[in-house]
């Protein structure tokens, strides 16, 4: 199971999700100017500013040309994930419904925020829900002390400009009833106003994932939480088979 | 080009800031006139900024040297060895006047240049922090008394500027380090009056470097090529030399009061000379950043060089001096951003994102090469010589010549002439509290009051967690706590590990307390001092290395020369008690408004210290219910200069009661064995607003109540100091008043087993005070005069200490 990492020019947090990743696979960082995959079996859009941000969150990126691959990649089903400014890049590139809006409170704001995980049966949440111990369950790859268990409350810290996640009605009425609202941030932690609390969302296939909040930086208690490593725990999952879930094609 | 413009004359150089004595030196340095070009260029390596003229010899007394030094002070930044072939290099630096004038800009390159000088060196920036100070907000506090509608003025009302000052530099500080992916991990803010006119914008920054790839700034290698990185040239900061190409030379005008090309500023400069401000792009400097570290990681560069104040003139004519060789420039190859620039302002311009680099003739291609993937301009400019000048070109013509000793070296170095004044030149703050509060109302009142509220609404504007090394984010412990892991490792696999499984790591904090420097310069810089090691012993960490940055106001007048001697001897004194050596460092002097005086002395102290095993990192909050509660250390507090004198509308005394050094370094040395032992659950370092104030710290930090009894014992037999007396009034015995709300150095409040807290009581002076525990702060004190009660709830307590988030609602 390898992960490819995006690294465009104003890229923050892709070395975070490198070794995020690498806690349950392989993993290498892909060059924004390059479109080869390198055989990726799935993909990270990290977090950070990806051009500058100029234009709009996202705006340029989607335009790159590993972009262009990995927009085919998806479309053939492989599994791609948008953390931040990823989760930016993939509402512009139209991989994912909606777009993100300037927080309510239009000031950059980090904290550390509590998940709730409505879906749990999906590609990027299938080792989240329910009691399950992924180390003991052979799902990471590294022997840590602290112990990882799989939780329907993901305590992951969130941090930025333009995370007020929205979607015109239809779309959102569309995005419930295919059950592609995957996070929502819990009561009273929605800090950036978004639509119906909406933190991480799902495309209709299933195969492509996008939230705000920042699991990359939640996969050791030491730095604060490991709770976001059952994102990765559970790609990891999907690709290998180990999970069936009806909301991923994979 | 006229004869005139080319030759300048006397008036020129007073207009640019230089005296008629060193005008004349110059002239005698170059065997006649100076031309425009060479006469730009003295100025500003012969400015207070960039030559140090009256604070260097007071700062070649400090101690520099030590076992963990690896880079000293006269490098971009100082580096400390912190084990496992590696080093932290760090440094503070000031932007003070770009942003009085334009906030958002003037912090934001605050942060842009500080990066700069840690990547200079060679080592990966992976933190920021930032010590601010601003004029009174005048929150509207429930807790306090409410202003008269004469104090609210014009404008917005008072503390409206304030406000707008540090909303903006909260931003401009987070734009650039959030944007370039560096964390900002801690900082620090105060707010009072003689901030008001010339707020303070100081920022620290520290990164991470293979020992052998630290890289240094001389210019080696006569033949070798001098190459001109990043963003391009434009007339950006450059609004005093302007004076050059006017044709209004010589009057009586001082462009560079406002915004001086080196933090320098003309005490009697007014705000509506708006300058030029530098702006920032941290998407460049991300790019020039990483384009930098690479370079150097496949070893393509003999020097690296950042460019900041005074631009190409000073980074250029550092290099050669540095390496004690000559450097060309031909101005005609740096990528401009406007046509037609003058020479002399390409050399002074002050654009920001721009690097200098010294490269052998045969790496040039490979340099652009890397230039090009990153996106960043690239240019040769000009070759190393064994002439020993500085020597400019414009299109091979030669446009001015200077000797680098003189330019770097000359600059005539000035002695202070040092008295202490009568009385304290600050006034005395408005009243807000009154004298009949109880020692309830007292407590809430300092937690609301501007400089001990909770910093949440600011740092919750940064990223503090990306490269994931933060293991102590803001009002989680005394300092912050990052591992040493390179870059984005895993803190706990992978990266820097000894064979038991601890995780090395580094504690930083940054502090100084204005207001009891002006009170008494030496032992106010003694306590900023002690107050950083408080901080790194409660996380567990030991001193290293210190960095600083003076900031204080015209050192031509008696009494601030006197101010900055007295500040620089304690910081010498403080810096070898505690073995933590100054590894660089930064002055900013001529701090003072128009009418308002000179800023508090302001001397910042970053202090960087090593822990072997960040996962025994202290917390300042109580963890567990049923601790007890002790008070360790040799606290003698004081309402001297305290924020509760200040409440009181006291004015502030000429002396602070002396610190016994070794005394309160023996009480950090106790309390951080005891952290990296694990004994303690909590350690917290007692400071504005005293014992009290601490524990309802302790109490929100880690949301537990606590039950505390001050018996008569705690007094001792002296009962309080002088100090208390004065607090008579019907809401409070003066004993409790000093007991509750004094300050001092030296104090520890910690909690844990009752085992633990008395073996370190075995070696540390200690009072037990209770336990931890329920959802409220009891504090009880029994003194001989009778005795107080505190009792509130930590909802009361976290209301109060929320007072901040007026400022950005």
């Amino acid at each position: 199971m390898k992960f490819g990492v995006l690294q465009f020019p104003g890229s923050c947090d892709e070395v975070d999700a490198l070794h995020a990743a690498r806690r349950v696979g392989d993993a290498e960082l892909l060059w924004h100017g390059e479109r080869d995959l390198k055989g990726a079996d799935a993909i990270v859009v990290p977090g950070g500013f990806s051009y500058g941000d100029y234009l709009r969150a996202g705006a340029i990126a989607r335009f790159s040309p590993v972009m262009e691959s990995v927009i085919t990649f998806a479309n053939d089903g492989g599994l791609v994930l948008g953390i931040c400014n990823g989760f930016q890049v993939l509402c512009e590139a139209h991989l994912l419904p909606g777009a993100l809006l300037p927080n309510a409170n239009l000031r950059f704001t980090s904290r550390q925020v509590q998940l709730d995980v409505v879906e749990s049966d999906t590609a990027f949440t299938c080792a989240c829900g329910g009691d399950r111990d992924l180390r003991a369950e052979g799902h990471l790859s590294v022997s840590r002390d602290s112990i990882v268990e799989a939780r329907s409350t993901l305590s992951i810290p969130a941090k930025h400009s333009w995370g007020r996640y929205y979607a015109d009605e239809p779309t959102l009425a569309s995005m419930q009833e295919h059950g592609q609202v995957v996070l929502r941030y819990a009561s009273g932690e929605n800090f950036n106003g978004s639509l119906d609390d909406i933190a991480g969302v799902l495309n209709e296939q299933g195969n492509v994932f996008g939230l705000m909040p920042h699991p990359e930086h939640a996969v050791d208690e030491l730095t604060g939480s490991s709770d976001g490593l059952c994102i990765f725990a559970s790609m990891r999952m999907a690709v290998e088979g180990t999970h069936s879930g009806s909301g991923a094609r994979v | 080009m006229s004869d005139s413009a080319t030759f300048p004359g006397l008036d020129d150089a007073l207009a640019l800031g230089l005296t008629e004595a060193e005008y004349e030196l110059i002239c005698e340095r170059q065997g006649g006139p100076p031309n425009q070009v060479e006469l730009a260029m003295y100025s500003l390596l012969w400015s207070e900024h960039c030559a140090y003229k009256h604070s260097k010899k007071l700062l070649r007394t400090l101690p520099t040297e030590g076992p963990s030094v690896v880079m000293g002070p006269g490098e971009n930044a100082g580096a400390v060895d912190v084990g496992n072939g590696l080093v932290c290099a760090f440094k503070v630096e000031s932007h003070n006047h770009p942003s009085a004038v334009e906030p958002f800009q003037g912090a934001a390159t605050g942060v842009g240049g500080i990066l700069r000088d840690i990547f200079a060196i060679g080592a990966r920036p992976i933190a920021v922090l930032d010590s601010l100070r601003f004029g009174e907000p005048h929150l509207k506090s429930r807790y306090l008394s409410s202003l008269d509608e004469g104090d609210r003025g014009g404008n917005g009302g008072a503390g409206a500027r304030s406000r707008y000052l540090l909303d903006r530099a909260v931003a401009g500080i987070g734009h650039y380090g959030n944007s370039i992916g560096v964390p900002t991990i801690g900082g620090e803010v105060y707010f009072e009056a003689p901030y008001e006119q010339n707020c303070l914008v100081n920022a620290m920054a520290l990164g991470i470097a293979k020992r052998e790839q630290l890289v240094t700034s001389a210019a080696v290698g006569v033949g070798n090529v001098v190459l001109l990185f990043g963003a391009s040239t434009g007339r950006d900061g450059i609004g005093g030399a302007s004076v050059l190409a006017s044709a209004e030379l010589g009057s009586a005008d001082t462009p560079w009061a406002d915004n001086p090309p080196g933090g320098y500023q003309d005490e009697d400069s007014s705000v509506d000379k708006r300058p030029t401000v530098q702006v920032g792009d941290p998407f460049e400097e991300k790019k020039l950043m990483e384009c930098s570290l690479e370079l150097l990681e496949r070893g393509l560069l003999v020097s690296l060089q950042d460019l900041g104040a005074a631009g190409l003139t000073s980074s250029a004519s550092e290099m050669a001096s540095k390496g004690e060789v000559g450097i060309d420039i031909d101005v005609a190859n740096v990528p401009l951003r406007e046509a037609d620039m003058e020479p002399f302002e390409i050399m002074v311009s002050e654009s920001q994102e721009r690097m200098l680099c010294v490269v052998e003739p045969t790496n040039v291609a490979a340099v652009l090469e890397l230039c090009e993937k990153w996106e960043v301009g690239g240019a040769p400019i000009g070759t190393v010589t064994d002439s020993g000048q500085m020597r400019i070109f414009k299109a091979g013509q030669p446009v001015g010549s200077m000797p680098v000793r003189a330019l770097v070296d000359d600059c005539p170095l000035y002695d202070l002439e040092p008295v202490k004044p009568e009385g304290t030149p600050y006034p005395a703050p408005k009243a807000l509290l009154s004298k009949d509060a109880t020692a309830s109302e007292i407590l809430l009142a300092l937690l609301a009051s501007a400089n001990i509220a909770s910093r949440r609404p600011l740092f919750e504007q940064y990223d503090s967690v990306v490269q994931s090394r933060t293991v102590r984010r803001p009002e989680q412990g005394d300092a912050a706590v990052l591992t040493i892991a390179p870059h984005g490792a895993p803190a706990a696999a992978d990266g820097v590990h000894d064979t038991d499984g601890a995780v090395p790591g580094i504690a930083v904090s940054i502090d100084c307390n204005g207001r009891r420097v002006a009170a008494d310069p030496y032992t106010g810089t003694v306590a900023a001092v002690l107050e950083c090691a408080s901080n790194l012993a409660c996380v567990g960490a030991r001193p290293l290395g210190t960095t600083n940055n003076l900031n204080f106001g015209n050192p031509e007048k008696p009494h601030i020369a006197w101010q900055l001697t007295e500040a620089v001897r304690g910081l010498g004194d403080a810096c070898r008690a505690l073995q933590a050596p100054i590894v660089g460092g930064n002055v900013s002097l001529y701090n003072e408004g128009t009418s308002a005086g000179p800023v508090y002395p302001t001397p910042v102290i970053g202090m960087v210290g090593e822990l072997p095993d960040v996962r025994a990192a202290g917390r300042s909050g109580f963890v567990r219910a049923g601790d007890a509660i002790a008070l360790v250390g040799p606290f003698a507090p004081s309402l001297d200069a305290s924020e509760l004198a200040k409440l009181w509308g006291w004015e502030l005394p000429d002396r602070l009661p002396p610190i016994d050094i070794d005394a309160v370094a023996g009480a950090q040395a106790a309390v951080r064995e005891a952290v990296r032992s694990g004994a303690l659950s909590s350690a917290h370092d007692i400071a504005e607003g005293g014992l009290a104030v601490a524990l309802a710290e302790c109490c929100l930090g880690g949301d537990f109540g606590a039950r505390v009894s001050l018996g008569e014992e705690f007094f001792g037999a002296e009962g309080a100091d002088a100090t208390g007396r004065e607090a008579g009034g019907s809401g409070i015995s003066p004993d409790s008043a000093v007991a509750l709300f004094g300050e001092g150095s030296g104090g520890f409040l910690v909690s844990g087993g009752e085992d633990a807290l008395r073996a370190l009581g075995a070696s540390v002076p200690m009072w037990t005070l209770g336990s931890v525990g329920g959802d409220v702060l009891r504090i009880e004190c029994l003194t001989r005069a009778g005795g107080e009660l505190i009792e509130l709830s930590l909802s009361d307590l976290d209301q109060a200490h929320g007072a901040l988030a007026e400022l950005f609602a």
